[in-house]
């Protein structure tokens, strides 16, 4: 299996699936945003310049413009760049693309992917740091995507866009430099947890960009003795809890990180499913490592002060184990 | 006047004008008798639009709508008991009853969405209209709205991409706001737009944009067929906005018909109250098609009454499926969420 970067993994999903499916047409910026690899971007539009498209900067606009599409028979990807704009779309996201299959009885189907890179990213302060999957995870009719890995950017990219129902694709541009295997081809089926380090004592469920630091978390705590089980829902909507149940019922402690804030975030949601199906295999307390309930600070050591930080995150780890 | 087409589709587009102008009669009727429940808007004084506009499309036009959508539907030739079923909340409505009058949507007829959100098909209109131009097939998408969509933040974005791509769309706005409620005689809008005429608008994103009286159908069906015929041979968007005077039935939020339509009515509105008799003489689309059609020859007022009773009967027969159809299985409430 190779190994790629996932900024590379992430190029070649685009690339395959506008040489796949003419019905994709990519619409928004460069799925890069700000960084470097925004410029191999151009190779795709200049190889499918009637499947790009620029839109001015309305995000109500085309992002509407793209479920209307979708309805009409293509399968559109659109990137709004970071989160924090999906609020611009708000209107056509959850009251438009959301709805149509339901209120229209099964006739109309929405198959529109909307990419935004979400999170803390460094810098982009309370308005470019939004992380919009907790609101959008209380708008049935949305898929819920977040990769963590080049295998998983590759994989999930496709199965969202192959997918019949509008999909919200959270990228995390803090990914972009990760390495990591990635095979051919394959799909990644929406609703599937991945198990992205076994360990007998505690699950540290993670999603994103967390899952990374999950991971250095769990390699770190390893000398001291702690087994962590890293886990990673991979897709909100579908939510696989089976996988996640079945960590839970072999280690009994429960951590759970991720970069929405914490009221009614991610995380919340996560621990009231885990609570209500196990709560009998619990030796402790779910804890959770959220953003904590603030707008983000532009200021360097205020932002890593109000995320999920691997400091946090080792605490909540070591507090249940304890 | 007339629009300029033979008599059997002019006989046509009179029983559609009817057949809404029925429906929405009786369904005023049915709200008033508790015989469902909810909001719902209705289209009378605005079939004169509606049906040409609406006859002029090709079967594989993708269509967008409101919540004032059941004219438009009955306009395609929807058939009245499925969506009444719908209205009712009924297993055989359109939406299999998860719409609602708001909502109802034959994606058989082409419609992809009615929205019940102000404003909010214009850009999914518009990405109907990307989906058929990168086929190429000459089909057209359609937005069916009303003067209040603009004061949306949706619209001009909307104007300006489909204008920029040259989209193959069509606005027709639908302004019923002419003298409308709250608004004495003379002053603008129903709706509180500072860019009037609202044609302002569009132009403004350079998309080609007139006003018609919306009352006339010849002048609707002859505007909108030049303006059709440029958008499918890729001349890009359109807005068209037609000026209707509205119903006085409608000028409360809750409709009431002061005075139930008859064919009679249209040489005698002495039997409206008086209060409301000069819209029914000088503002009502259907009755003004009724009295050309047989100033231009093409039938007599006994004519008109048969197609008349054959409307009414239709609807009688709409209303009795709609009723006989059961509420959807509880099962209903959870699926449709996902694909």
């Amino acid at each position: 299996m190779r190994n790629l970067k996932y900024h590379e993994a992430k190029l070649e999903a685009l690339r395959e699936l506008m040489e796949e499916d003419e019905r994709v047409h990519l619409i928004g910026g460069t799925f890069f945003s700000l960084s470097p690899h925004r410029l191999k971007f151009a190779a795709i539009e200049k190889a499918w310049p009637d499947r790009v498209a620029a839109p001015p900067i309305s995000e109500l606009g085309f992002c509407g413009l793209a479920t209307g599409a979708a309805m009409a028979g293509l399968r559109p990807v659109v990137d709004v760049t970071t989160g924090s704009f999906l609020f611009e779309a708000w209107p056509q996201v959850v009251n438009e693309a959301a709805n149509v299959l339901y209120m229209s009885g099964g006739q109309v189907r929405a198959p529109v992917v909307f990419h935004m890179l979400h999170g803390l990213r460094g810098g982009g302060a309370a308005q470019h740091s939004g992380s919009p999957q907790a609101m959008l995870w209380n708008c049935p009719g949305l898929e819920i995507v977040l990769p963590s890995s080049p295998r998983d950017v590759k994989g999930l990219l496709k199965a969202a866009v192959a997918s019949d129902n509008p999909t919200v694709f959270v990228d995390h541009s803090n990914l972009f430099e990760t390495e990591g295997p990635v095979p051919d081809g394959d799909r990644i089926p929406l609703g599937q947890a991945d198990v992205k380090r076994p360990g007998a004592d505690v699950t540290l469920i993670a999603t994103s960009f967390t899952v990374q630091r999950a991971l250095a978390v769990a390699e770190a705590l390893a000398s001291d003795g702690i087994d962590v089980e890293v886990v990673d829902p991979r897709t909100l909507v579908p939510f696989d809890l089976d996988t996640i149940m079945a960590s839970v019922e072999k280690t009994g402690r429960v951590v759970i990180a991720d970069e929405t804030h914490q009221s009614c975030g991610v995380a919340a949601e996560i621990a009231a499913r885990i609570a209500e199906s196990g709560f009998d295999h619990l030796k402790g307390p779910i804890r959770r490592v959220a953003t904590l309930d603030v707008p983000v600070p532009y200021s360097q050591p205020l932002e890593e002060y109000i995320g999920p930080s691997e400091e946090r995150i080792a605490r909540a780890v070591r507090e249940a184990t304890r | 006047m007339l629009p300029a087409i033979s008599k059997e589709p002019l006989l046509d587009q009179c029983r559609r004008m009817l057949l809404i102008r029925h429906f929405e009669e009786r369904l005023i009727g049915l709200h008033h008798e508790g015989r469902f429940r909810g909001h719902y808007h209705v289209y009378i004084g605005q079939e004169g639009t509606g049906v040409p506009a609406i006859s002029l499309l090709r079967p594989d036009d993708l269509l967008f709508s409101t919540h004032r959508n059941h004219g438009h539907i009955l306009a395609r030739g929807g058939d009245p008991g499925r969506l009444l079923a719908e209205i009712l909340g009924r297993r055989d409505g359109y939406n299999r009853g998860k719409g609602g009058s708001f909502h109802t949507s034959p994606r058989e007829l082409g419609f992809l969405q009615c929205s019940g959100v102000v404003g909010g098909i214009l850009p999914l209109g518009a990405g109907a209209a990307y989906a058929a131009k990168s086929r190429g097939a000459g089909q057209i998408a359609v937005c069916l709205f009303g003067d209040g969509a603009l004061e949306e933040g949706a619209i001009p974005e909307t104007f300006n991409l489909a204008s920029l791509w040259k989209l193959p769309v069509l606005f027709l706005c639908e302004n019923n706001g002419k003298y409308g409620a709250g608004n004495a005689v003379g002053a603008a809008q129903s709706s509180t737009m500072a860019a009037y005429p609202l044609t302002d608008l569009p132009q403004a994103y350079k998309i080609p944009a007139v006003q018609v009286d919306g009352t006339d159908a010849g002048v609707v069906h002859e505007t909108l067929r030049e303006n059709i015929d440029a958008i499918r041979s890729g001349a890009g968007p359109r807005f068209i906005e037609t000026l209707t005077v509205r119903w006085p039935g409608s000028e409360t939020n809750w409709p009431v018909v002061k005075a139930p339509t008859t064919v009679e009515l249209a040489w005698d509105a002495s039997g409206a109250p008086e209060d409301v008799r000069d819209w029914y003489r000088n503002s009502d689309p259907l009755l003004r098609f009724m009295r050309e059609l047989v100033e231009n020859g093409h039938v007599d007022r006994d004519e008109l009454e048969a197609i008349n009773r054959s409307v009414t009967e239709q609807i009688s027969a709409a209303v009795d499926f709609a009723f006989d159809s059961p509420y959807p299985d509880l099962a209903e409430a959870e699926t449709d969420v996902f694909v």
